[in-house]
């Protein structure tokens, strides 16, 4: 079983989860989240003086999966997310060691599909 | 004991006000003149109403361009309108056979002007300049809405500059500067087609040249593209209710008793049908009711009588009012199926309503005017209103653009166009 953690730019989910789901991958969370990374930031101005911001509003997505639907979910991920330009996020891949369904108290594989 | 010398010396202070005589047409300027002062202000607060209306049918991200395209129209369309728009609308005598006149740059008062005599003596000419130019900026305003989310800044300023500078005026001076129309008998009384549907119209050239947001309309299905503050939404309408009272009720142009409170009740009703037809429709049709469309039922409604808010009926104005909300269901719909592109729904609201608010007097209320000059009077306005926008926006979009990048419209045009956040502090879900 492994997590797949994926930072995406926000306008992207809905083409992530589109592709994921073509893949039969339905299952994932996601929340918001601030990065910096190659991109950089960006300049604001407040008041008339100029801001630095470099923490950027992207989308954390966490799909948890058994070993079939490792390389599946991250391509999909990258089918949706890929623009081509800096700023695409990152997939991070971990071995996951369990995996709990809180109803029925399952754990394991089964917990997960 | 200290009471009593205050009352003392607040009476001892207005003596010679009371000592003063005030003949009875001075009386009657006063009380009138500020009635219509009221309703500027009234008038006034309606932009406050477009703004947080367009705001909360927004997403988060182009939240201080929207505030910021209000601001920037107020402030356009008051000085234009007294730079050239209030002499080209009220020209006193048209130069070009009651379609074009023009009495000269800057305000200031005719020649021989007595407050007594100017306006029957209803109200000053500073009164008239001041509630005129609130209505001309509410209807660039209009247009500002349904362009929201992708036109730049830049573009949008200067086309409103051109409409409500120009556009707006001489096209009003056609009915209320008793133009070409105004002799035909046409009739408009707060303007359902001169500040409405000209507005809508424009907005309808400037979604066209535009075109949608991106992601609105994918592989031919329709993608709601969800306001991200019905709140605000709900502040908007009322406020545009409010301002209403002033919109309808001080073009009265006096402050007779009958007429303006008579005026308050067929608007009021109107609006409030607007509200039911809307919830019912969208009820059925959705199979929810839809807040967003019981609020914009209301505006319908508004726009729907406000053409004839002085003398239809009592029951045809809650007719008025309930085709108007039915419209507004129906209309959202019919553009989306168009894929115009038109965030807050302007287009159904102030078009549409504002066309058949036009006709409604010539159905309920003939003796007014007919049904068939009310007709040429709305295609004359659409066809003029309609193509000047259309060429304004073709210009811009050859020369300096209208439309910001991809790229922009995707993170947001705070961050593009303004380099500002309107929440910051908060953490907006930003997935579309």
């Amino acid at each position: 079983m492994k997590l797949v953690v994926a930072y995406i730019q926000p306008h992207r989910l809905n083409a992530v989860k589109q592709a994921l789901y073509e893949k039969e991958v339905v299952k994932m969370s996601v929340t918001t989240a601030l990065g910096c990374g190659q991109q950089m930031g960006y300049h604001e101005t407040y008041r008339g003086a100029d801001i630095e911001v470099n923490l950027l509003k992207k989308l954390r997505i966490e799909i948890a999966v058994t070993e079939p639907y490792v390389q599946t979910a991250v391509d999909a991920i990258i089918a949706g997310a890929r623009t081509g330009k800096i700023g695409d996020g990152k997939i991070f891949v971990m071995n996951l060691e369990n995996c709990i369904r809180i109803r029925t108290g399952e754990t394991g594989e089964e917990a997960i599909g | 004991m200290k009471t009593r010398l205050t009352l003392f010396l607040v009476l001892m202070a207005s003596l010679p006000i009371m000592a003063e005589e005030l003949s009875l047409a001075e009386l009657t300027l006063r009380a009138n003149n500020t009635w219509m002062l009221v309703a500027t202000f009234l008038v006034f607060i309606m932009h406050l109403g477009f703004a947080t209306l367009e705001t909360g049918l927004t997403r988060s991200k182009n939240t201080v361009n929207i505030l910021f395209k209000n601001t920037g129209v107020l402030a356009i369309g008051l000085l234009t309108y007294a730079i050239c728009g209030f002499n080209l609308m009220y020209p006193g005598e048209f130069t070009v056979g009651g379609f074009f006149g023009f009495s000269g740059w800057g305000i200031s008062p005719p020649e021989g002007y007595d407050p007594l005599t100017y306006a029957d003596g209803n109200y000053t000419y500073w009164t008239d300049f001041l509630f005129q130019g609130m209505f001309a900026a509410t209807c660039a305003t209009i247009v500002s809405g349904a362009v929201a989310e992708r036109i730049k800044l830049s573009s949008f300023l200067i086309f409103s500059a051109i409409f409500v500078g120009f556009v707006y005026p001489v096209l009003g001076s056609w009915k209320w500067g008793t133009g070409w129309l105004d002799d035909k008998g046409f009739y408009d009384f707060a303007g359902s087609t001169l500040v409405h549907s000209v507005g809508g119209w424009a907005a309808l050239a400037g979604v066209i040249v535009l075109g949608p947001r991106i992601g609105k309309y994918v592989n031919g299905s329709v993608k709601p593209i969800m306001g991200h503050n019905l709140p605000l939404v709900a502040i908007g309408v009322f406020l545009l209710w409010f301002g209403w009272f002033g919109f309808n009720g001080g073009s009265v142009l006096s402050a007779e008793p009958e007429a303006v409170s008579y005026v308050f009740v067929t608007t009021s009703l109107s609006a409030a049908a607007g509200v039911l037809s809307a919830i019912l429709l969208s009820w059925v049709i959705q199979r929810k009711p839809d807040l967003t469309m019981a609020l914009n039922g209301s505006l319908a409604g508004l726009v729907g009588v406000t053409a004839g808010a002085d003398v239809v009926g009592i029951l045809d104005s809650v007719f008025i009012g309930l085709i108007s909300g039915v419209i507004v269901v129906v209309g959202v719909s019919f553009f989306d199926r168009l894929k115009l592109d038109d965030p807050v729904g302007a287009l159904s609201v102030h078009l549409l309503c504002g066309i058949w608010g036009t006709l409604a007097v010539g159905i309920f209320s003939p003796e007014t005017a007919g049904l068939g000059i009310q007709l040429i009077g709305v295609a004359a306005y659409g066809a003029v209103s309609f193509v000047a926008a259309f060429l304004i926006f073709l210009l811009l979009k050859v020369t300096i653009g209208i439309r910001v990048s991809e790229e922009e419209e995707l993170s947001g045009l705070d961050i593009g166009e303004h380099g500002m956040e309107a929440y910051n502090g908060f953490q907006i879900f930003l997935t579309q």
